[in-house]
């Protein structure tokens, strides 16, 4: 009997050996320890013996039942695990190298500045306003008190429509119907008027690398009661160092606009060299940004606002010319171009 | 416009002061100077008074000369000189062995044979004038070897003004206002210009003069005789020449420094020909030759400077060829007037023709200053030519009055607009310098302002805030934030919803944002065959490739297309941009804001591309506004819109727009092998919807079921519209699984998903649903396949 065991161990550590995946272990089990194997048959060949053997030959059995099974898990787990190494050895290496797809979209690199600007203005409580690109003579005129006879009225700079309409030269043909909008709740309820008002503008003129007939500007305005010139300077510091972001110096000379008084010419610190003089800055330190200035007493009469109880400022940004300064742009046709090889470079900015 | 230093310290004395310094403020405080400044002068030296002692022809050249020139240093040099102009006895400018001129170091030099010690130099090598045609002749009675830089002034600092920086500033358009600012600035006083007394000549006779139309303010004239003088003195023909201006006999440049020093234009008459000085218009057009020898058209609007009935200048802008001083012009008219600034500007735009005179009378002068132009002229004649004699006394008509300008505010007033301290006598001070006259009684001042400012630049007290601050210095402010209240500020939906659409066309669709004109390109619809229709017009535009306004964004969309043919396989572009529909009832164009959306592709089918499209839209909706879209079925109504799959979009009940596809014959010129599918919707109509709420519903915690269901038939089922029309809240949703086409028709398996909120479904309880949608489409004749 004891030569009956050994045998069925050699001949399973055997085939144990040769068992290649979990279909030949699962035979090896069904073979050894199924109902119709050896092990089973020696139990059954059991009841021919005296009590005294059954007892230590059962014992034998039941040992080599034991061995089988943790043999046959052993090489259970010994197979998963060469399954999985030759799982990872099969994956292949990926180069990450490879050319990407993003398919991005884009927006107009204007779209992008104007929404740098809007949130900074956002940030400090303005309102952004929308506003028609039709407009009339008087909005874009009468209510900024550019007289009759200005020459910005000459029929060279404005698109004039045939039902006497034109196409605004200037955001601040906003200003009027800004401050009709809220004027009540500024004399009612003393909320200031503070709000920009980015827009296309349009001028009659014959386009170059440098002059567009269509371009952006944003306005801005805040009026209350002692808005000074103090405030103005402050306000355009802060606001264009957010804008560039670096801590700008700026310089007012006088300006002469209509709709201001005193109005300011405001130069800003050379984004290049800071100020010592460089090429870009014609070596004096100091770029023309923006025209700016105390709301003229007239201006704020048409839009309802008595001058002698409040005061404000106006600002206009050239949108298009701070996104060429930005990006580098050179042309200033690339913009309205609709070429998409220029455009879709501008995936998105913050 | 070019200002020279020297000419400004005529009146202001800078001694001890920076000039550089001094103009830098002065671009600060009053107008821009350009940047770059000239010092004049500094780029010659050791150039000398020199007289020609003997002159000899050069033995083999004809043009040169072989001088001795005596430099006042004891010796005679030689020179070979080229200028035709030497003679014995001339003083001319000598430049010495070790003087510079420019870059050139003067040197011992041979030339044809001989040796030069040094070079006799033009006016134009000293950089006085631009006259090289000989060698300098200086007539004043000086030592040999006086430095030139001692005789004449020719070290200058000059800048130049850009005109545009002045044109609300009349009182600057001459060196004397500039010089009044320059002595606000530096603190110092403003000398007066030195003039004649015009009232010694009051018992003279009248000039017979009369204005006859308001348009000239007016007129003062003076008549002068016994002129022998004709050359202008050295430091005046410098002055004009720093300035920009030629020097050409002693009367013109007179009236010409005249014009540069104190702003007013003036003009000399032959007296001859002006006996009755009229001003006035005429009722019919004529041709009038000015003299310049140039023929100019007049018109009825032209003021006119007459001779009685015959015109002999035209008022403001030039004077006629006829009335000229000639040669035997024994008597002068000097004229010197104001004119309507409007009527000078409209005159120069229709003649064409603009000149220093009218730039000045542009700007609205001084009428004040007629009378001390005048009297500045004579003076500054009878110091050259002592024996000039004024014959007329001064005739001088006004045709209007001007009240003088008083402003009255307080300290306050000031303190509010500057939002910080300036004192009471820093306010005197500065507006007393610029020439105002000041009273302060307390806190309150009352200003009145002087002529030169009154003409249409100050008049009103924020003007005065301007002329205290700017020579305060806006560099020397203290700046602080505003103290205004909190408000919430609400943001325009409008404005939300374009950067919502925006930023879903973009981050989810991949689109790309472009801009395009507002007007229709003739050339650019041309090529596409797309024709203009009626709509606004630009009256005046200089470019002849546009004047209608766009109806549409889609169309320029296509041109962009086109344009863009080769840059992708496939791609999309969308545009939020205004167009005119027209006119309103009111006549005011119905602009309106339009979101054009574009998809080109040649790899994909124009079935799968409308779908796409249509998604992106449906996606916009659901995505801005919680709400579906509905599409009706269009007529075509322009030319690029296909017939066929053109649907109106609808929101809400409103129509915002349309999908399609192009019409073939555009399609194939943007290019024969793509597909293109366009959407416009009207952007504000769209902002205006009211946003449906989410409406949350907590899901089924209950197993739900889900049933396919495929249709053939000769079209794609509408499947979308039967559910919908089964009206069945255990109905969560759909998707179609599969389209495809055989020989059999165009199949579509969709798979409805239904669930209870408080049970699990079984099949059974749905079936009648799913049933009805079946009896539906069958009703259609779309058979389900089994």
């Amino acid at each position: 009997m004891e030569s009956k065991i050994s045998l069925v161990r050699d001949e399973f550590l055997a085939e144990l050996t040769k068992a290649e995946n979990s279909a030949d272990l699962e035979a090896i089990r069904v073979k050894y320890l199924g109902k119709k194997g050896p092990v089973t048959e020696l139990m059954k060949g059991m009841k021919d013996l005296s009590n005294e053997e059954k007892k230590a030959f059962g014992q034998k059995v039941n040992e080599l039942k034991a061995e089988l099974t943790e043999k046959l898990a052993e090489k259970t787990a010994f197979l998963k695990e060469q399954e999985i190494l030759r799982e990872i050895e099969s994956t292949p290496d990926f180069d990450i190298s490879m050319p990407a797809n993003l398919g991005e979209g884009s927006y107009h690199p204007v779209t992008l500045v104007q929404r740098q600007c809007e949130q900074i203005f956002k940030s400090m409580g303005f309102a952004v306003e929308d506003y028609a690109e039709i407009v009339s003579d008087y909005e874009c005129f009468e209510a900024l008190n550019i007289p009759k006879h200005h020459p910005a009225r000459d029929m060279q700079d404005t698109y004039y429509l045939d039902n006497g309409q034109l196409l605004k030269s200037h955001t601040s043909a906003a200003q009027n119907a800004i401050y009709k909008k809220y004027k009540d709740a500024l004399i009612n309820d003393g909320v200031p008027i503070k709000a920009i008002f980015p827009g296309r503008c349009f001028r009659n003129e014959a386009t170059d690398a440098c002059h567009e007939n269509t371009f952006f500007q944003m306005e801005g305005v805040m009026v209350d009661k002692d808005i000074s010139i103090s405030n103005l300077i402050y306000f355009m510091k802060t606001m264009l160092s957010e804008v560039f972001q670096k801590d700008l110096k700026v310089r007012l000379r006088p300006g002469f606009f209509p709709f201001v008084e005193p109005g300011f010419e405001l130069d800003i610190s050379c984004l290049i060299c800071g100020g010592d003089g460089c090429p870009s800055c014609k070596h004096s330190g100091w770029l023309e940004l923006c025209p700016c200035g105390m709301i003229h007493p007239e201006v704020l009469k048409a839009g309802g606002i008595d001058p002698e109880e409040y005061t404000g400022f106006a600002f206009g940004l050239g949108l298009t010319r701070l996104v060429m300064m930005k990006y580098g742009i050179k042309d200033i046709r690339d913009l309205n171009s609709g070429n998409l090889k220029t455009l879709t470079q501008f995936t998105d900015d913050e | 416009m070019f200002l020279s230093m020297n000419w400004i310290s005529d009146f202001v004395d800078f001694e001890g002061l920076d000039k550089l310094e001094l103009i830098r403020r002065f671009s600060l405080s009053t107008a821009e100077v350009e940047n770059e400044i000239f010092f004049k002068g500094s780029d010659i030296s050791g150039i000398v008074v020199a007289e020609i002692k003997s002159v000899e022809d050069h033995p083999e050249s004809k043009k040169l000369h072989l001088l001795k020139v005596d430099a006042g240093d004891g010796q005679l040099t030689d020179v070979v000189c080229g200028a035709p102009n030497v003679r014995v006895g001339m003083k001319t400018a000598f430049a010495k062995i070790g003087a510079k001129i420019g870059e050139i170091d003067i040197t011992p030099r041979a030339l044809a044979g001989y040796t030069s010690y040094g070079m006799c130099c033009s006016e134009k090598e000293v950089g006085i004038s631009d006259d090289n045609s000989g060698i300098m002749d200086i007539r004043e009675n000086v030592a040999n070897g006086t430095d030139i830089k001692d005789l004449y002034q020719v070290e200058d600092i000059v800048f130049e003004v850009d005109n545009k920086s002045l044109t609300n500033r009349p009182d600057l358009w001459g060196h004397y206002g500039i010089a009044r600012e320059f002595a606000a600035i530096a603190g110092r006083p403003l000398k007066p210009l030195e003039t004649v007394d015009l009232s010694e000549y009051d018992g003279l006779k009248k000039i017979d003069m009369k204005i006859e139309d308001s348009l000239c303010q007016r007129y003062s004239c003076l008549q002068v005789e016994n002129i022998t003088e004709n050359v202008s003195p050295v430091n005046m023909k410098i002055r004009l020449f720093y300035c920009g201006m030629r020097s050409i006999n002693l009367l013109a440049d007179l009236t010409n420094y005249l014009m540069l020093e104190m702003g007013q234009p003036m003009h000399a008459f032959d007296s001859r020909k002006v006996e009755k000085l009229r001003i006035k218009r005429f009722d019919e057009p004529f041709t009038f030759t000015t003299l310049d020898g140039a023929e100019r058209n007049i018109d009825e609007n032209t003021l006119m400077i007459c001779n009685g009935d015959i015109p002999v200048a035209i008022a403001g802008i030039m004077g006629g060829l006829d009335s000229e001083i000639v040669e035997d012009t024994t008597t002068l008219t000097l004229e010197s007037a104001t004119f309507d600034a409007v009527s000078i500007r409209k005159s120069t735009v229709r003649l064409g023709h603009r000149t220093d005179a009218s730039m000045r009378y542009e700007k609205c002068l001084d009428p004040e200053l007629t009378v001390l132009a005048i009297a500045r002229f004579v003076k500054l004649l009878q110091d050259i030519d002592s024996g000039v004699e004024v014959v007329s006394s001064l005739t001088d008509e006004r045709a209007f009055e001007y009240d003088q300008i008083n402003l009255t505010f307080n300290k306050n007033f000031v303190d509010r607009y500057t939002g910080i301290e300036i004192d009471n006598e820093t306010i005197v001070k500065t507006l007393t310098s610029l020439g105002f006259g000041v009273e302060l009684s307390g806190e309150d001042f009352s200003v009145s302002v002087p002529s030169w400012r009154a003409t249409k630049d100050v008049t009103m007290k924020a003007d005065i805030i301007e002329e205290i601050t700017r020579i305060y210095g806006y560099d020397n402010f203290d700046i602080h934030t505003t103290a205004t209240p909190l408000y919430p500020v609400r943001p325009a939906a409008e404005k939300t919803v374009e950067d919502r659409i925006k930023d879903i066309l973009v981050k989810r669709f991949s689109l790309h944002e472009v801009h395009s004109y507002v007007w229709a390109y003739y050339d650019e619809y041309k090529a596409l065959g797309i024709e203009i229709e009626d709509n606004v017009k630009l009256m005046n535009a200089t470019n002849p490739n546009i004047e209608v306004i766009r109806k549409s964004i889609i169309p320029t969309q296509l041109c962009q297309l086109k344009m863009n043919n080769t840059f992708a396989a496939d791609y999309g572009i969308f545009e939020v941009g205004r167009v005119v529909e027209g006119y309103r009832e009111d006549g005011l164009c119905n602009e309106r804001k339009k979101l054009a959306v574009s998809l080109f592709s040649k790899t994909k089918s124009v079935e799968a591309l409308y779908f796409e499209l249509r998604d992106i839209l449906l996606t916009l909706a659901a995505d801005i506004k919680h709400l579906p879209l509905t599409f009706k079925t269009a007529e075509a109504a322009h030319g690029y819109e296909h017939p066929k799959n053109l649907n109106t979009i609808i929101c809400d009940g409103k129509k915002l727009g349309k999908i399609g596809l192009v019409y073939p014959t555009v399609l194939k010129k943007i290019d024969k092998k793509a597909n293109i599918v366009w959407a416009e919707i009207d952007v504000t109509d769209f902002a205006l919807i009211e946003a449906d709420s989410i409406k949350y519903e907590e899901p089924s915690k209950f197993p739900g079921i889900e049933i396919d269901l495929s249709f053939v038939s000769s079209k794609f089922a509408p499947i979308g519209e039967a559910v919908k029309n089964a009206n069945c809240s255990l109905i969560k949703g759909i998707d179609v699984v599969d389209t495809y086409e055989d020989e059999n028709g165009k199949s579509i398996t969709s798979r409805i998903y239904f669930a209870h909120p408080e049970k699990t479904l079984t099949k059974e309880e749905v079936m009648d649903v799913v049933n009805g949608i079946i009896a539906e489409l069958e009703g259609k004749g779309i058979a389900l396949k089994k």
